[in-house]
């Protein structure tokens, strides 16, 4: 797991042969290799220390989170206290934030990487009337800032009648410019257009050449674009934020946004927010991390050469 | 091609139905018509009056000082520690870098707004582990560094894998070459590595300043634990204020109008500075 991963495997096998044919030098300048290391574990620490931090608050009620040593962990039982209080807070709708939450994210994250792998494909592998104007329009459409585009859109939808609903916040997600770029310079790389002739000459249909033999080989690809259209979504704040009035159709950064907010300052929630922020960081990061022998960033780094 | 129709429906529908009539809102402005017996409102033409008006603000030059305050601070900071990282992860003797890969990967995984929720948290001065009560994170500098810090830890993991991805694509011929040549692995990493990954730098570096330019949910999310950031403190918030706030339209969709103009520019502008630099360094 530890060569294997982010980067594809291969690695591996080719850095430890490397490895041995230098052999003697590396015994000859073991020290220096301290330096990256320690660089590294500086590193580490600035990522991981506020996440610690959070699970360390967590386990405080909220008088304890303002007058004991900010990063010694609190045995009063409060951590389960906040646990219950989260849960239970306003009749339970921090679950249904939760639950909303998925929707949002694994709903618009399958159907828009579905949709850009689909476009990318066939930007990718077929060359028609308009397909590179398309290709362009697409991309120059990353530039849009996402306040711009949410007056309108909150006009548009107002005009038939889906602001504040499920559909007003997914809608407006399902294409992604960025995801479509992606997936056409993976589709370039990974389709060969070989197996495309090849399957055209035992006569497959174009619609069956694509979902039998491109969204196959694609496969790979489209999981980090699913990951990152979920990241997408699960960030994006300003959507929900001028879309939705409901609070029961709230994801969950809204919700916790608006625990908060009514308190202007006053710490009156910050324990039942820190136990919030708690429970939606950790499912997602051990999700992610284990899943990140699927993610396949080269493609992102790849698509630079091209 | 039918496997292109949804996306382009969904783009034009979604995205550029939208932008065209936020530039039909830019150059409308309401005008109140009817006199003594009750008043009316409508929508007539405004010229460029929206962008003017936007333009004569000093509150929103303001707010785009402050936008790029950070983004001094933020882009050259991330780019920094997510070459820094992707190197020493590459580093030949380089212990345990899995684990640490993984560490600095893991921000990423946690949304904008829980991020920027969790730093408010290690910010406030009641419930700082990291010296709140001694150091103004909320101050008037000292606001700048704490957004541009959470912007920065939300992205720096990202950015070093497609560094270190990009850093692994290049052939490892050269290195043992190099080390034939007598070459220390700093200079190596230096002058090999570093200039082999330029495209890839100049990529995530226009990434970063599109991301400054729509610079949104940190300081809004930072917002309600702290007096510093008002409500237009960033051009997006601005806004964001005038159309939904303020129930200013039209002048909201002008000062966005204008934003997208400046981003274009930045955009270009990174990108021939990064043109340059990768053609210089290929030579």
């Amino acid at each position: 797991m530890t060569q294997a991963t982010i980067d594809g495997r291969g690695r591996a096998a080719r850095a430890s042969i490397g490895k041995d044919a230098r052999g003697g030098r590396e015994q000859a300048r073991r020290a220096p290799g301290l330096v990256p290391t320690i660089i590294l574990i500086v590193g580490s620490l600035y990522c991981v220390l506020p996440v610690l931090w959070i699970l360390i608050a967590s386990t405080k009620s909220n008088g304890e989170l303002f007058s004991t040593p900010p990063l010694l962990p609190s045995f009063s039982g409060s951590f389960w206290d906040n646990l219950a209080g989260i849960l239970t807070y306003d009749n339970g709708i921090w679950l249904r934030w939760a639950l909303n939450t998925v929707i949002y994210a694994v709903g618009g994250g399958l159907v828009s990487t579905l949709i850009a792998g689909a476009a990318g494909y066939a930007l990718g592998k077929y060359t028609f009337w308009g397909s590179k104007t398309i290709f362009r329009t697409i991309v120059a459409a990353v530039l849009l800032p996402p306040v711009l585009l949410a007056v309108p859109q909150y006009l548009l939808l107002a005009q038939v009648g889906l602001t504040n609903t499920y559909w007003s916040v997914l809608l407006p997600q399902l294409v992604s410019p960025f995801a479509i770029y992606l997936c056409k310079i993976y589709a370039e790389a990974s389709v060969p257009d070989e197996i495309v002739e090849a399957a055209r000459i035992d006569g497959a249909s174009e619609w069956r050449i694509f979902h039998s033999v491109g969204l196959r080989l694609m496969f790979p690809a489209l999981i980090t674009v699913f990951l990152i259209q979920f990241i997408a979504v699960w960030n994006n704040f300003l959507l929900p934020f001028v879309m939705l009035s409901n609070n029961e159709l709230y994801p969950l950064t809204l919700g916790m946004y608006g625990m908060i907010m009514p308190t202007g300052g006053q710490p009156n929630q910050y324990s039942l927010v820190i136990a919030g922020v708690l429970l939606s960081i950790v499912p997602l990061a051990i999700i992610f991390l284990s899943l990140q022998r699927f993610w396949k960033i080269d493609l992102l780094s790849g698509g630079v050469k091209l | 091609m039918l496997l292109v129709a949804p996306a382009v429906l969904l783009l034009v529908l979604f995205t550029f139905a939208p932008a065209v009539y936020a530039f039909v809102l830019s150059v409308l402005k309401v005008q109140v018509t009817g006199g003594l017996l009750g008043t009316s409102t409508a929508q007539v033409f405004a010229g460029f009056e929206n962008y003017v008006d936007t333009l004569a603000d000093p509150e929103f030059w303001d707010s785009l000082g402050r936008m790029l305050i950070i983004a001094v601070i933020g882009v050259p900071a991330t780019l920094f520690f997510a070459t820094l990282f992707a190197l020493c992860l590459d580093a030949n003797r380089a212990r345990l870098t899995g684990i640490w890969r993984l560490a600095i990967f893991l921000p990423y995984a946690v949304p904008g707004v829980i991020a920027s929720l969790l730093w408010g948290f290690l910010y406030l001065p009641a419930t700082s582990p990291i010296g709140g009560q001694f150091i103004d994170y909320f101050g008037n500098t000292g606001i700048f560094f704490a957004v541009a810090n959470v912007a920065t830890w939300g992205v720096i993991g990202f950015n070093m894998v497609v560094l270190f991805t990009a850093v692994r694509a290049i052939p490892k011929e050269i290195f043992d070459a190099a080390q034939i040549d007598g070459a220390s692995e700093l200079q190596i990493a230096l002058r090999i590595k570093l200039p082999m990954i330029a495209p890839a730098l100049s990529m995530v570096a226009l990434f970063s300043v599109i991301g400054a330019l729509q610079l949104f949910n940190e300081p809004t999310t930072l917002k309600p634990l702290t007096n510093a950031i008002s409500s237009t403190w960033v051009p997006l918030m601005r806004v964001y204020s005038d159309a939904f706030v303020n129930n200013n339209i039209y002048g909201g969709a002008a000062s966005a109008f204008t934003l997208l103009v400046m981003t274009v520019a930045a955009t270009v502008l990174v990108n021939v500075i990064g043109n340059r630099i990768s053609k210089r360094s290929a030579r």
